[in-house]
Order: C-alpha cells, then sequence, then structure tokens
C-alpha cells in the first residue's frame, strides 16, 4: 500500500497557536480514501483553531479537501490520524451517537441545498434539533426565530412551497434554534441569486454576532470569504494560506 | 438527551415524526401495503374457516354417523348375531348396501349405483334432505325408492317416473340431496338409491352379488348404556370381523381429516404472504433509497442512530399493520365463500362466525413475517453517515451488518417453524421451505440472467424502442427481480396444480393405439357367464378377459391366526417412532387382515402383471402339500410376507393352505379385472364364484346398448366403462384441486399486485425518463413500445420460468407422488404464458399510461 500526497508545491511550514478560548481545534488531521487498490490522501495534515464568536471562511479549488475538512470539523466523519475538538471536547473516541450528541449541543449547519426535510413545514423543520434531544419550548424558540429570519407568515407551508432564499432562512433558524457554539455553513449563497445571496449573508452575520456563534463559512466565493475576520485556503489537501497564521 | 432505540420507539417524538415524514407519501405506502393483503386473507381466512369447521364438528357431531353407533359387516348377520345386536340400544336400523345397474325404462339407460334398502328409523340425528320434502317418509311407507339427484338430472328422469332394480319396476317418490354424515363426493364415486325392502326382497339382487355390506345403526338414551354396548361390542368385533364406529370415533377421523386440510391451506395461503413479504421489503428497500438524504439530515442535526431507525421501522411497522387490518377484513369477508370452495368434502353445514383468535394469529404471525422481511432493507437506515448531506456517495458507514445476517436467520428459521407447524412433520416441514427457497432462487438467478442477456445482447443497429426497452431490465432501481419472482411464482403454482390434475387424469384416458379395455362388466354367475359373452359377441365387442372371482377370508399369516395379529401393539417395547404398517413383527393394517379377499385362478399372468420374484406356478392340485399362490407385492409388505410363507384362505367354510410361491406387481390403473392373490388353476374351479369380464367399446353408446342389452338380460349383471370411470375421476380430482387453486389464487393475485405496485413505484423514474425522451423528439407511439418491449420480455421469461419449475414440480409429484407417467399438455400451458403475458404488458402499459397524454412541461411540475 502506499499513500499518494497530492502536493506538489513547496508550502512554508504553517505554526499556530492554539488559544484557551478556542471552540474547534483541530490538530494534524489527515483523511484518507481508498481509491481500488491505491490510499488518496484529501487532506494531509491539517492543523488551526478558531475562537469562540470568530467568523472563519475556508477557500480552495475543488478537490482541495475543503468539503472534507468541513465533514471532519464537524464530525460528520473521522479523521484518518489527528484530532478534532469542539468546545474542548475531542471526537476522538466517540460513538456515532455520543458524536452526533455533541454536534446536537455544540454546532449549527447551513448547507448549498438547504436540506430541509421536503416533508415536514417550516415550522416542524426549525424544531427538529430541539426536538431530538427531548427540549421542550421547541415550537416557542423555532417561531421567534422564524420571525426573526422573515418567515413568521410561512410557518406550515412545506420547502417546495418556498422559494431558494426562504428555504435557506429556514434552514438558518434551524441552524441557530440549539444556539450553538459554532455554525458550519458549506457554500450557503452557491445556489441562490446574487441579491437573495445577499440577504442571507446578512442575516448570517448579523444572527451570528447577536447569537455570540463562531462562524466557519465554506465558499469558492473569495468576496463572501473576505467579509470574515480569517480565511484559511486549502490546496491538495494542505493547508495553503492561513490569514491567522504565523510563518516560521 | 440521546435516545436508545427502545427509548425513542415508545417516545411520542418518534411517532410524529414518523407521521410527519410519511407526509406525501402515505398514498404510496398503503399501495405498498396492498403487497400482504392477499396473503393475510388467506391465512385469516383458513384459520377462521378451520375454527368454523372444528365448531361444527362439534355441534352437528351426532348427524355425522346419524346414530350413536354403527356396527358393519361384510357378510350378513347371522340370527345369533341379530338377536345380540338386538338387544343393544333402544332404537336400531338395518342397512344393506351393494352395488347393482339401475335400469331408467324411458331412456333406456343404465348406470351402476350403490342400492341401499333400510329399516327402522335412522337417521336419529340430522335428516335424510329428498325433493319434494316428503319423499324420505314416502320411502320409509314403501310407496316407492328414492334416487340421487344428480343422477335423475343426468338420465333426465323425475319424481314420479318409474325405474328398474333388477327386474322389478318401481316408481321414484324423491330425489336424494343429503343423508347425514355423507358428503357430495360420496355421492359422486356412487350414486346412492334407497330401495324398500320388499323390492330388494322381489327384485332378487341380494343373492347375486358379490360385494353386499350390512349395517346396523343403533341410538342410545344414556351415555351410560352406549358404553356399555361398545365394551360389549368390542369384546366380538374380531371374532366376527365387525368394524364398529362411533360419533367419536368419526368426530376424530373428520376433525383430523380436516386439521390436515386446514393445514395445508394454511400452507398454500402462507406462499401467497411470503411473497407479499417480499414486495413489502422490496418496498421499503425504495422508500429508505429515497428517504437517505431524510436519515442524513437527521443524523447530522444529532438524531442518534436508534432514534432514526425507529422513525422508519414505526412507518413500515404501521404499513404491515395496515396491510393486516385490510387482509384480516377481506380474510373474513373470504371465509364465508371458502366453504363454497370444500363443500362437497364436507359432510356439514358450516356457520359463519367470527372467531377473533385464529383471525389474531393468522395477523400477528403475517405481522410478525412482514416486519422481518421489512427489517432488511431498515437495517440500511442504522448505516447511513451524516456526511451525506455533504456528498451523496458517502451513504454508509460501517462494515458488513451483522444483524441482516441475523435477520435472514430469523426469517428462515421463522418460515421453517411456521411449515413443521403446519405439516407437523419436521421432513415436510424443511422439504416444503427447500422447495420454496429453491423456486425462489431459480427465479431470481433467472431474473439476473435476464438482467445481464439485456446488458450483453443489445446491438446498435436494433430499433431505438426495443434497445430502450431491453435496457429498462437492468438499468439501476430495476424491478426485474421482483417482478419476476411476483409473477414466476403464481405462475408456477397455479400451474403446478394444473399439470399434476392433467397428470392423474390423463392417466386414466385410454391410448387409441392398443386394444386395451375400457368397460369391465362383473357380479356374473357361473349360469350367466355364456349368456354374457354371447350378448358381446352379437355386439362385436371384443372379449379381452374373463375373471373367475372367488370370495374369501384371511384365516391365519404364518402359522398365527389373524385375530390374534390383529390384537398386536401399534408399538412395540422401545418402539418411540410413529406407528409403521408392515415390517415383521409389526401389527398389519387391519383391513389386510379383515378384507374380502377377491381372488382369481389361471394358468398365465396377465398383461398388467409382473413377476418380481419367485415363480409363477401355472396349475396345482388338491393333492400338493399346498397350493401355490403368487402375492401383490403391496399387500404382501403390508401383511408381512414373502416368498414361502404360509397363509390360510377360509372360502366360505373351506380352510385352504397356500404358500407364498411368487410376488407380483400389478399395473392397477388399468382398467383390468386385478387381483391381490392369484391361485393357480386346478385348485378353485368348483369354489362359488362370480366372473368378471372386459371389454372394450368404441363409445358411450356402444357402451349404452351393451349395457342395455345386459341390464334387460341379466339384472344382477353389473358394468362399468371407463368414461364412467374419468367422470368420476375428473370430478373428485377438479373438486379437491379447485380448493387448492382458490387458496393458490391468492398468489397469483399477489404477484399481480406486486406488478401493480411495482410499476406504480417506477412510475416517476419512467415519467422522468419519457419526458426527456418526449422533449428530445419522441412521440407517444415510441414511448409506448419502450414499455411494451421491456414489459414483454418480463412476461415472457417469467412464465417461461413460472412453467419451468412447475413442470418441474409435476416432474417430481408425477415421478416420486402418483407414480404415473409424466405427461405435458401443451396448449393449457401456452394458454397460461399467453395470459400471464397479457396481464405483466396490461398493467406495465396502463402504470405509465398518463406520460403520453400531458405535455412535458405539465409532467414535470406535476411529478417535481
Amino acid at each position: 500500500m502506499f499513500v499518494i500526497r497530492p502536493v506538489a508545491i513547496n508550502l512554508p511550514a504553517l505554526q499556530f497557536t492554539v488559544s484557551d478560548q478556542a471552540i474547534l481545534q483541530a490538530v494534524n488531521l489527515t483523511k484518507i480514501y481508498r481509491s481500488g487498490d491505491r490510499d488518496l490522501a484529501v487532506l494531509d495534515d491539517v492543523s488551526f483553531d478558531i475562537e469562540q464568536k470568530a467568523t472563519c471562511a475556508i477557500v480552495g479549488p475543488s478537490g482541495s479537501g475543503k468539503t472534507t475538512l468541513l465533514g471532519l470539523c464537524a464530525g460528520l466523519d473521522v479523521p484518518s490520524s489527528g484530532e478534532v475538538k469542539l468546545n474542548g471536547n475531542s471526537f476522538k473516541g466517540l460513538s456515532e451517537d455520543e458524536r452526533a450528541a455533541l454536534r446536537n449541543r455544540e454546532v449549527g449547519f447551513v448547507f448549498q441545498n438547504f436540506q430541509l426535510l421536503t416533508n415536514l413545514t417550516t415550522l416542524e423543520n426549525v424544531m427538529i434539533p430541539l426536538e431530538l434531544r427531548g427540549e421542550r419550548g421547541a415550537e416557542k424558540r423555532a417561531k421567534d426565530l422564524l420571525d426573526r429570519v422573515g418567515l413568521n407568515e410561512r410557518l406550515d407551508h412545506f420547502p417546495v412551497q418556498l422559494s431558494g432564499g426562504e428555504q435557506q432562512r429556514v434552514a438558518l433558524a434551524r441552524a441557530f434554534i440549539n444556539q450553538p457554539k459554532i455554525l458550519f455553513a458549506d457554500e450557503p449563497t452557491g445556489n441562490l441569486d446574487g441579491d437573495t445571496s445577499q440577504r442571507v449573508i446578512d442575516l448570517i452575520f448579523s444572527m451570528n454576532e447577536e447569537l455570540g456563534t463562531a462562524l466557519v463559512l465554506v465558499t469558492h466565493d473569495l468576496d463572501l470569504a473576505e467579509k470574515t475576520e480569517r480565511v484559511i485556503r486549502l490546496h491538495s489537501g494542505k493547508v495553503q494560506a492561513d490569514s491567522n497564521a504565523v510563518i516560521a | 438527551m440521546r435516545q436508545g432505540f427502545f427509548k425513542s420507539l415508545f417516545s411520542g417524538w418518534t411517532w410524529r415524526m414518523a407521521w410527519r415524514d410519511s407526509r406525501r407519501h402515505r398514498g404510496r405506502l398503503l399501495l405498498f401495503s396492498s403487497s400482504i393483503v392477499l396473503g393475510i386473507a388467506a391465512m385469516v381466512a383458513v384459520g377462521s374457516f378451520g375454527q368454523n369447521l372444528a365448531d361444527a364438528i362439534e355441534v352437528q357431531s351426532r348427524s355425522l354417523l346419524g346414530a350413536d353407533l354403527q356396527v358393519n359387516s361384510r357378510q350378513d348377520f347371522t340370527e345369533e348375531q341379530r338377536e345380540l345386536l338386538d338387544s343393544l340400544g333402544e332404537e336400531r336400523s338395518y342397512q344393506t348396501t351393494f352395488s347393482s345397474m339401475l335400469h331408467f325404462p324411458l331412456s333406456g339407460d343404465s348406470r351402476l349405483v350403490q342400492i341401499r334398502a333400510l329399516d327402522g328409523e335412522f337417521p336419529y340425528y340430522g335428516e335424510v334432505e329428498t325433493e319434494p320434502v316428503d319423499g324420505f317418509e314416502r320411502f320409509k311407507k314403501g310407496d316407492g325408492v328414492l334416487v340421487e339427484e344428480n343422477l335423475l338430472l343426468q338420465f333426465d328422469a323425475k319424481v314420479g317416473d318409474f325405474v328398474n332394480i333388477g327386474a322389478v319396476p318401481v316408481p321414484v317418490v324423491g330425489a336424494l340431496k343429503t343423508v347425514p354424515g355423507e358428503n357430495m363426493v360420496f355421492a359422486t364415486v356412487a350414486p346412492r338409491v334407497f330401495v324398500p325392502d320388499d323390492v330388494l326382497a322381489a327384485s332378487e339382487l341380494i343373492g347375486n352379488t358379490s360385494i353386499a355390506r350390512y349395517r346396523v345403526y343403533f341410538r342410545f338414551d344414556s351415555p351410560e348404556s352406549l358404553s356399555a354396548a361398545e365394551t360389549e361390542l368390542n369384546k366380538i368385533r374380531r371374532k366376527n370381523r365387525w368394524g364398529v364406529d362411533t360419533v367419536e370415533e368419526r368426530k376424530r377421523e373428520l376433525g383430523n381429516a380436516m386439521r390436515n386440510l386446514n393445514r395445508f391451506l394454511n400452507l398454500v395461503g402462507f406462499i401467497a404472504l411470503l411473497l407479499g413479504a417480499i414486495g413489502i421489503a422490496s418496498a421499503i428497500q425504495l422508500h429508505v433509497r429515497q428517504k437517505l438524504d431524510s436519515v442524513g439530515v437527521l443524523r447530522c442535526l444529532g438524531g442518534g442512530i436508534g432514534q432514526t431507525f425507529a422513525i422508519y421501522l414505526i412507518q413500515a411497522g404501521a404499513l404491515g399493520f395496515a396491510g393486516v387490518i385490510a387482509g384480516s377484513a377481506a380474510g373474513l369477508a373470504v371465509q364465508r365463500y371458502l366453504p363454497l370452495a370444500f363443500q362437497d368434502f364436507i359432510p356439514l353445514e358450516i356457520e359463519f362466525a367470527i372467531h377473533w383468535w385464529p383471525v389474531l394469529r393468522a395477523a400477528g404471525v403475517g405481522f410478525g413475517i412482514c416486519l422481518l422481511f421489512a427489517l432488511i432493507p431498515l437495517m440500511q437506515v442504522r448505516r447511513v453517515s451524516p456526511l451525506i448531506v455533504l456528498r451523496r456517495s458517502v451513504a454508509q458507514i460501517g462494515g458488513k451488518d451483522i444483524w441482516v445476517g441475523v435477520l435472514y436467520l430469523a426469517i428462515a428459521a421463522g418460515v421453517t417453524g411456521f411449515a413443521i407447524s403446519q405439516t407437523r412433520r419436521w421432513e415436510h416441514g424443511v422439504g416444503f421451505v427447500v422447495a420454496l427457497a429453491i423456486s425462489i432462487l431459480v427465479l431470481l438467478v433467472v431474473a439476473k440472467f435476464v438482467r445481464s442477456l439485456a446488458r450483453v445482447f443489445i446491438r446498435s443497429w436494433w430499433p431505438f424502442v426495443v434497445r430502450q426497452g431491453m435496457a429498462n431490465l437492468h438499468r439501476p432501481n430495476n424491478r426485474t427481480g421482483l417482478l419476476m419472482l411476483a409473477l414466476g411464482l403464481g405462475t408456477f403454482m397455479i400451474l403446478t396444480l394444473y399439470l399434476a390434475q392433467y397428470g392423474l387424469v390423463a392417466e386414466l384416458l385410454p391410448n387409441e393405439e392398443n386394444n386395451k379395455p375400457n368397460a369391465i362388466l362383473f357380479d356374473i354367475q357361473n349360469d350367466q357367464l355364456a349368456g354374457v359373452l354371447d350378448i358381446l359377441k352379437s355386439q362385436e365387442l371384443p372379449i379381452v378377459d374373463v375373471s373367475p372371482m372367488v370370495n374369501m377370508k384371511l384365516k391365519s399369516v404364518k402359522g398365527e391366526d389373524v385375530r390374534d395379529i390383529a390384537r398386536r401393539p401399534r408399538r412395540l417395547e422401545g418402539d418411540d417412532g410413529p406407528p409403521r404398517r408392515g415390517p415383521r413383527g409389526r401389527r398389519p393394517p387391519g383391513w389386510a387382515l379383515r378384507r374380502e379377499y377377491r381372488s382369481t385362478y389361471r394358468s398365465e399372468l396377465a398383461s398388467t402383471e409382473k413377476i418380481l420374484r419367485g415363480e409363477w406356478i401355472a396349475k396345482a392340485s388338491f393333492d400338493d402339500e399346498f397350493i401355490p399362490i403368487s402375492i401383490e407385492e403391496g399387500i404382501a409388505r403390508d401383511l408381512s410376507v414373502d416368498l414361502g410363507d404360509e397363509l390360510v384362505f377360509d372360502i366360505q367354510g373351506l380352510e385352504l393352505t397356500t404358500k407364498v410361491a411368487s410376488v407380483r406387481e400389478v399395473e392397477w390403473r388399468q382398467i383390468q379385472a386385478n387381483f391381490f392373490v392369484v391361485f393357480p388353476a386346478g385348485v378353485l374351479e368348483d369354489a362359488p364364484a362370480f366372473h368378471i369380464v372386459t371389454t372394450r367399446v368404441a363409445d358411450a353408446e356402444a357402451s349404452a346398448r351393451m349395457q342395455r342389452e345386459v341390464t334387460r338380460e341379466y339384472a344382477n349383471v353389473s358394468s362399468i366403462d371407463l368414461m364412467l370411470v374419468l367422470d368420476v375421476v375428473q370430478s373428485i380430482v377438479s373438486k379437491i384441486t379447485f380448493g387448492v387453486r382458490f387458496m393458490a389464487f391468492f398468489t397469483a393475485l399477489t404477484g399481480v399486485l406486486l406488478l401493480i405496485t411495482a410499476t406504480l413505484n417506477s412510475r416517476y423514474q419512467r415519467f422522468r425518463e419519457g419526458i426527456l425522451l418526449r422533449t428530445m423528439g419522441a412521440n407517444r407511439a415510441q414511448i409506448l413500445w419502450i414499455q411494451f418491449v421491456e414489459f414483454s420480455l418480463l412476461g415472457i421469461m417469467a412464465s417461461f420460468t413460472g412453467i419451468l419449475l412447475a413442470v418441474g414440480g409435476q416432474w417430481a409429484l408425477s415421478s416420486f407422488v402418483f407414480e404415473v407417467d409424466f405427461k405435458f399438455p401443451v396448449f393449457p400451458v401456452m394458454a397460461a404464458v399467453g395470459a400471464n403475458y397479457l396481464i405483466t404488458v396490461l398493467v406495465g402499459i396502463l402504470g405509465t399510461w398518463g406520460i403520453t397524454r400531458h405535455p412535458p412541461l405539465e409532467l414535470l411540475r406535476a411529478e417535481a
């Protein structure tokens, strides 16, 4: 068995300081996929941390490992080596259900294709994270959030009855209902037109600030990335540049 | 807080979520559930029918016999015996039964019937039903005879007409409909004619028959006196070679027979349920596949594996439950009609009543099987990775799921357990499951073959619609396997039953190429033989065979008195197995010991016989130390005798010591006078004998002409022709198979339902493809042709595989069960292929019909 290291460029060594304030810590993350009889390293020794209430964009070309990194950071997948800590809790050694519980407690998600449950109403979609943990008062919180994103008139509508922008606002309300410490957004405007994108972006940033949530954005859109405090650039599975990094 | 599976299963939210998530799919889920409706219906109907039958047996038990006790004998009761019998019971009726010809003077026709002379007040329980209703009363007064209703219809005779019993003309006072404890099949085999005593005496038939039975029916006022009489009769029954029958015995025998019938029908219904469960599994698989994204989202938002699994398990359970409710309701409705399928075999009035226990039991089995099958695709839910929300290609977590293997084992164990519980023999239960598994496997292998064939054989120069239609068979998400199973299994079952019936009846059909006899004349006395042969010669009918027949009884076997042998225990010490017949040391069956042996004597083997071992001895005399006889292999096995063993026969008081000189194989199926025991020439010539003559008649008219002439000259001589035998066999076999076919149709209909649901399930996919093709310029006809090609191939392949399996089944039944020649009726089988093909194509085309009637844009919106 051999490992293909996808990088042929000389990258300067990047060093990070791990803060006590870090809500997310990614330490030496490597992800190797098996492809036929070969192993393919999609992420290679990536480390960084995100402080509480910070905003960060992960950018890079297609195939650079952005989505893989997001999946690992959110505990949706398990790294081949390395470790992810969320609010001080390591995903390492946790079972599927324990990782799900940690996500439910600490993480909010926004996806490019909204990922709403098509058979559930707007209100029901937003309530899910709290209902999953059996918490009371989900309906009131969901209504408040839907009011906040301007959809209080569309509580009983189904996703197919909403526009793309409206669906993403529902996803946003759902992402914030469990008062997450960190919000992961995967190309949140990828399926939206220009004006709608702007409104959704404004909403993400303003709610992020209001609720004191850290934000990790994965995007191709460099203009959107520029709105965050920090940009991590991936290339072929390695961190090519990090605006917070200290170059050794 | 994270909830485990069991906690989630009882959480209100999980149920709410299952309900919410099922929106927009409920109609489709209900459609899925329809695939088990018929299986459940079959089992509920059979279960409830069985309970009603058991109730009827219990309530109407005494009418099963028409009396409290019955004694029967093959010989007329002596004065001494009558004295004893007359001392038993409060009331008694004597009945004499024998076969003879009934002559209809108006039409000139004759028919072999069962003549019954009856005195006393029988039946004591239940009623003899006649048309008109006072027919039985008039018969008892001696006004005339009662003739089987069907027989009157058959010969276009009516009440008031005269018939001849022997040479005595007597009016018909009623058409006989039912006799307590006797079923319609009884009447089909031997139509009954009740004759007053004085008519019987005047006919002089009774002394001229070889086969008569004598019965006494008793009525007792108290159970104590009945019990005392039973004890008394048991002491003397063996000595007198009497059979004693009680209500309890009749109840037990009928109960056993009905339970066996019920279990068999349950198994047939179970196949429909299994096919439905496979349909459910396939539907759930499709449902889960469509729900992978939802599962991923729930997992991503923090849903535990147990929580998400519980949601979809509840949906599958609800689907099964809906099927069970609908199936139970349908089963109860069908149960009302099930007695109609078996009424000719059941000598009881069955009343419809709902019994909840059998319904719940059948529903429980159905629900359990359905859930077990549904769990296999549902297991996939547990393995959906939350990463699927980011990457569609990553859908699964973990390696092989051991639980799927456990489920397969549980299904195998459940199905085998049920089969064994129904067959009551583990080897039969396992055999049933193995046969079913082989059938399913063959159909699935053929489906795989069809898919490969469709992939490999498509040629670029073939018309576009043919290539598209064939490609549909192997494209992703194809339903080829399921549809092959659905269509093939139904075809297999229905055709196997048909072929079995055909094989049995065809065995009796006359072979035109040879000169085998097809009519028998019997009960011909010594002084009548020459006259009967003259009649045959005058009508230019060939005399194929003349056999004398001497009645005798077994006195001892290998030196042991048959009465002592009959007293042997059923089981020997240390023998734990079921009672067996035959092997040395065990008790031979009572009938083989008690029966009246009708033996012949001749110097040559008949064409239907073959010596298996020993030597055929043509001639012998009383001067010999013993008489060498030839014995048929089956009865030799039953009596545990072989070459050299001694048998002593009693011929009207004269004891004859014989030794087995040869063991013969007899082809019983041939219409011929066949015998268990054949004596050599030179021994029995002076014994009182009847003769049997076999001949060959060209057609029904020639047969009727011969019978008329013989009956007119010799009223006691009976005749029977192959056409009549065929009629009777065909009628009985078709009555038996009708009931089984009735149940097998549940499987066939389940197959059609699966075809419908699978077609509707793939409707969206077909619509999208159709729309794409239409957008690119395909016309309606082309789209319909694509569907036509696909469903044609499916229909043809499924039908042929079903036929292949049925032929295999028929071959196995012919060779190992019925031991008849394997026969294959080409035309009806091809008709079955055609019908199957038409149904498949029709459902396929109708399932995608709308696609050609709307503009593409409208459809895209509607289906979005």
